[in-house]
């Protein structure tokens, strides 16, 4: 078995017990993205030097008997979560140059843990996308199919760790942006409960739905990292001062006791894939083989979510992307030589096409006399879909759903059509919009040989039981080992 | 037509915190550029306020003396617009929902009480400083003073004239620093005033057209503007041309107002709430500590001071017009406690002082202790009241006691008879035709006989003993 292969939890036993250093394994999952990364274009930033450092640190540590979870253990970032040193640039031309002074609150506690920082990795411009085709950088290729897209906006960090690039990663998700490109690549993704994880240091997208979360080869690691980030940070004021579980020790066999909902108005919803319907329903089987009891529950509102998220989502961005000016650092363009030339050049040239429409959209969002019929009313419909959750958590304790209506498209096949790629994300940003942990899971191939995921979403701060689950799938079940070939 | 004029003010006060409204930097004025800043208060990509509570404590101070109801939850909301001395694109401030609202404060105008009526108190983060030079083909931007934290007060337009402007303005100061939260420095711009102006016919119950007033930063320039610009209003109606709603800009060199943008150019602010900070509660226990712990305010102190001192209402009024000229009353009156001289001597000898001076009361070369000595002095007859004003100017000068002073000059008063008794026997027989013509009746002769006594004793005569025994010796 090669070095880059192995998954968190397998690299921590064997670093533990001194049978191969970090640095073994941070040259080994280098020497990976070298040799593969040039198919799939994963990688904006591999910090190499850097990491050498940080793995020849952990070494250091692990000889001292230090050794914690995440102790040299390589994991890649999403290039929206600032790097003390290391350039972030939100695949943005906008800040293609721009190198974070401070590290975002989840880097300083991977690094309290001896963690490595491989590289940052590719995105939908500002997080903005559900294809990472967005990204001013460079295009993402899906490892199980060169030609489609990986899922977004979280694509580098999907692909990264789907081929293999890094043992694991950090996401963010806003509207499915972990979950989504996960269910394409055939990881485990989670979008922690909204307050769970500091969003210190992690570029505002949209400051009411952005969370960070990991993305990993399986459950236990996902439950590794998620220890890990979480927990309260007084430089977020809506962090939440709750106590984290070790959810690694929670994980018990059998789901008995264990109730899931599924919505019914999911099953009829327009666009979902049959093959992606059938396996859906062939894990919901799996789950009830378990031990768990299924009822059907209703969420009458998710239906205008995604309208809901479009408005409240671009409104946000419109004001959190005003910092980007071309003032204080970043791109500049001279324009005419006045203010507002210098405004108008430096963000029509700085900006990609997808964020421009947000902004341009949140900004009509906002105006005055349209703010009551859009902003206002998005936040009304998030309420009511809000309650419709919490109602459903009231009779089961997960809620089973797709995370995708389709596998993982062509590149270029939805490029041109905003409206259709706004529907890739249909089942997802619900989650968002209550504020709840979703999460994606492996849960079967199409006849194309696509992964397929499964979404479960638990109340809020309620991840132990989700990952329960989880984990109780993944032993019955073997998507999780399957490997794209590159 | 009479017409009225409609004066409402918005008032932004900088609070005296050692730190930020959203970070943890210095708020010190002066420092060089860009030496008080953060990567939160720059606007960097990703990073997140976290609200300073001395700022919310130090509004609530201002909401309860102002009367006001409190927000149980407030909430922070974006004001939205580009300028290069605002890093993040916006402003954090409160919109909807401020953290106090409905309030108000008694002003006094010709010795009637008025109550001006405050819409609202909310805080907000102040913004950078840009510097302009013709002969730069580029602008400075200093960052210092991006996030000190603000309250902005708005009043109900209950303003009739600019004297009640100027009126509530003074009284709004004297209550921030009374508070102990903002210098109430208008020069400085810790203190900044715009005003809502309109006019309408005396006793009309609508309300005419309005412009806003900015730029104004000082008393005086508040008074000319709001002159100046009623004066505007009333020509352009006599002219029969209309009012238009727009902000106009005081230019204090020129003593006049300017149009600076119209309706069709205000900004869409595009208000929403701030997703980064959660809703602010104040719970009772809060206000109810803040209620606690609020000094006795400037109308509470004045009443004090007529009933307790016996007062006129307008020495009270200057006496407590700030805390400290109010504390060294009262330190005077420990030791020297008789109200009248000790007011007297503060509103007569040791304003003028500090007027001439520049200085405020706390940097006031006589102290206290010193002021009340001297008046100890002048009632224990130790030195005359005339002597005395020589002495205060002595002790403005070197800030020594009026004992020393006393002392070091000889300028004890000469209270001997014998002494005084020798004098006026000399300067009588030097005056002959003097005493002859006050013997004949001309009585009041008396004072031409009083000064050359105190001229010959360098004025350290007791004027009561001189007076006695010139008196005894001319009709004996």
């Amino acid at each position: 078995m090669n070095l880059y292969e192995l998954t968190m939890q397998q690299a921590h036993r064997l670093l533990s017990e001194k049978e191969v250093s970090s640095q073994e394994l941070t040259a080994a999952v280098i020497d990976r993205i070298k040799t593969v990364d040039e198919k799939t274009n994963a990688y904006i930033t591999v910090a190499e030097k850097t990491a050498m450092e940080e793995a020849r640190l952990a070494d250091k540590i692990i000889s001292e008997g230090n050794t914690l979870p995440l102790t040299g253990i390589p994991i890649a970032i999403k290039d929206l979560i600032c790097t003390e040193g290391i350039r972030t640039t939100c695949a943005s031309k906008i800040l293609e140059n721009f190198i974070p002074p401070y590290d975002a609150a989840v880097i300083k506690k991977l690094k309290n843990e001896g963690a490595v920082i491989v590289g940052k990795v590719n995105m939908d411009e500002f997080a903005m996308g559900s294809s990472t085709e967005h990204s001013s950088m460079k295009l993402t290729h899906n490892p199980w199919d060169l030609e489609r897209i990986p899922g977004g906006s979280s694509g580098g960090a999907a692909v990264a760790v789907a081929a293999d690039m890094c043992l694991g990663s950090l996401g963010s998700d806003t509207g499915g942006s972990i979950r989504q490109p996960a269910s394409h690549c055939g990881v485990v993704g989670m979008k922690p409960t909204y307050g769970r994880v500091s969003r210190f240091g992690l570029v505002a997208f949209a400051s009411s739905l952005d969370q960070i979360g990991p993305l990993t080869k399986n459950v236990r690691d996902c439950a590794m990292l998620m220890k890990v980030i979480s927990g309260y940070d007084p430089s977020d004021s809506t962090s939440v001062p709750k106590d984290v579980p070790d959810y690694t020790l929670l994980f018990q066999d059998g789901l008995k006791g264990i109730t899931v909902g599924i919505p019914k108005e999911y099953q009829s919803t327009k666009g979902l894939n049959p093959e992606v319907s059938a396996a859906i329903k062939s894990a919901v089987r799996t789950i009830e083989a378990i031990g768990a009891d299924c009822i059907e529950v209703s969420l009458p509102h998710v239906e205008y979510a995604v309208a809901a998220y479009y408005v409240i989502a671009s409104s946000e961005a419109s004001s959190n992307l005003a910092r980007y000016d071309g003032v204080k650092y970043g791109f500049r363009d001279k324009g005419n030589g006045n203010l507002l030339g210098m405004y108008r050049s430096t963000r029509s040239k700085g900006f990609g096409t997808e964020v421009q429409r947000r902004i341009i959209i949140g900004t009509y969002c906002l105006s005055a006399g349209y703010y009551d019929a859009y902003y206002k009313k998005a936040s009304q419909v998030r309420t009511l879909i809000m309650e419709d959750f919490s109602r459903a958590f009231k009779t089961c304790h997960v809620i089973l759903s797709p995370v995708a209506p389709t596998p993982a498209f062509k590149i270029g096949e939805k490029y041109d059509d905003p409206l259709t790629m706004y529907l890739s994300d249909i089942f997802t940003l619900s989650a968002n919009l209550a504020g709840i942990p979703g999460m994606s899971i492996p849960c079967g191939f199409s006849s194309e040989g696509l992964p397929i995921g499964l979404q479960i979403m638990g109340n809020h701060f309620n991840e132990e039981v989700m990952f329960k689950v989880a984990h109780n799938f993944e032993k019955a079940t073997d998507f999780h080992i399957q490997k794209p070939v590159l | 037509m009479i017409f009225e004029s409609v004066i409402g003010l918005e008032v932004h006060a900088q609070l005296k915190t050692n730190t930020k409204i959203f970070c943890s930097c210095s708020t010190t004025f002066g420092a060089s550029p860009n030496t008080h800043t953060c990567p939160v208060c720059l606007g960097m990509p990703g990073v997140l306020p976290v609200l300073n509570k001395k700022v919310v404590e130090y509004t609530l101070r201002m909401a309860v003396a102002t009367h006001c109801q409190i927000t149980p939850e407030s909430r922070f909301a974006r004001k939205n617009y580009f300028y290069p001395d605002l890093p993040k694109g916006y402003q954090i401030s409160q919109y909807e929902l401020p953290l106090a609202e409905n309030g108000f404060i008694d002003i006094e105008i010709n010795g009637n009480k008025k109550r001006i009526g405050i819409t609202r108190i909310h805080m907000e983060e102040d913004a950078g400083k840009l510097s302009h030079n013709p002969a730069w083909s580029y602008s400075m931007i200093d960052f210092n003073r991006t996030g000190v934290p603000l309250i902005e007060i708005v009043s109900e337009p209950d303003m009739r004239s600019a004297e009640e402007a100027v009126a509530y303005l003074k009284q709004l100061r004297s209550l921030v620093r009374y508070l102990g939260i903002c210098d109430g420095n208008m020069e400085e711009g810790s203190f900044r005033c715009d005003a809502n102006v309109s006019i309408m016919p005396k006793g009309s119950q609508t309300l005419g057209t309005r412009t806003e007033l900015k730029n104004i930063n000082s008393f005086k320039n508040i008074e000319k503007a709001l002159l100046f610009e009623i004066n505007r209003q009333k020509e352009t109606i006599h002219d029969s041309a209309r009012i238009i709603l727009e902000t106009r800009l005081w230019d204090p060199e020129k003593n006049r107002t300017l149009s600076m943008r119209g309706k069709e150019e205000a900004h869409d602010y595009r208000y929403f709430p701030d997703p980064d900070l959660l809703p602010l509660v104040v719970d009772n226990q809060w206000i109810n500590a803040i209620k606690a712990a609020l000094p006795e305010l400037p109308d509470e102190k004045k009443e004090r001071f007529v009933r307790e001192y016996s007062l006129s209402p307008y020495d009270a009024g200057i006496l407590t017009s700030t805390r400290e000229l109010a504390d060294y009353f009262e330190n005077c009156l420990k030791i020297f406690p008789r109200s009248k001289p000790v007011s007297n001597w503060i509103t007569g000898a040791l304003l003028g002082l500090l007027n001439a001076e520049g200085k405020p009361v706390s940097e006031s070369p006589v102290s206290a202790q010193n002021l009340a000595a001297l008046l100890k002095l002048i009632d224990e007859g130790t030195i005359s009241g005339k002597i005395a004003k020589t002495v205060f100017e002595e002790m403005a000068r070197s800030g020594k006691s009026p004992g020393e002073i006393v002392e070091e000059k000889g300028l004890v008063q000469v209270a001997d008879f014998s002494v005084i008794e020798a004098v006026v026997s000399s300067v009588l027989d030097r005056c002959p035709n003097e005493v002859k013509a006050y013997k004949q009746g001309k009585s009041k002769l008396l004072g031409f006989f009083v000064g050359r006594v105190m001229q010959e004793t360098g004025g350290k005569a007791n004027p009561k003993i001189v007076n006695q025994v010139l008196k005894e010796k001319l009709e004996s």
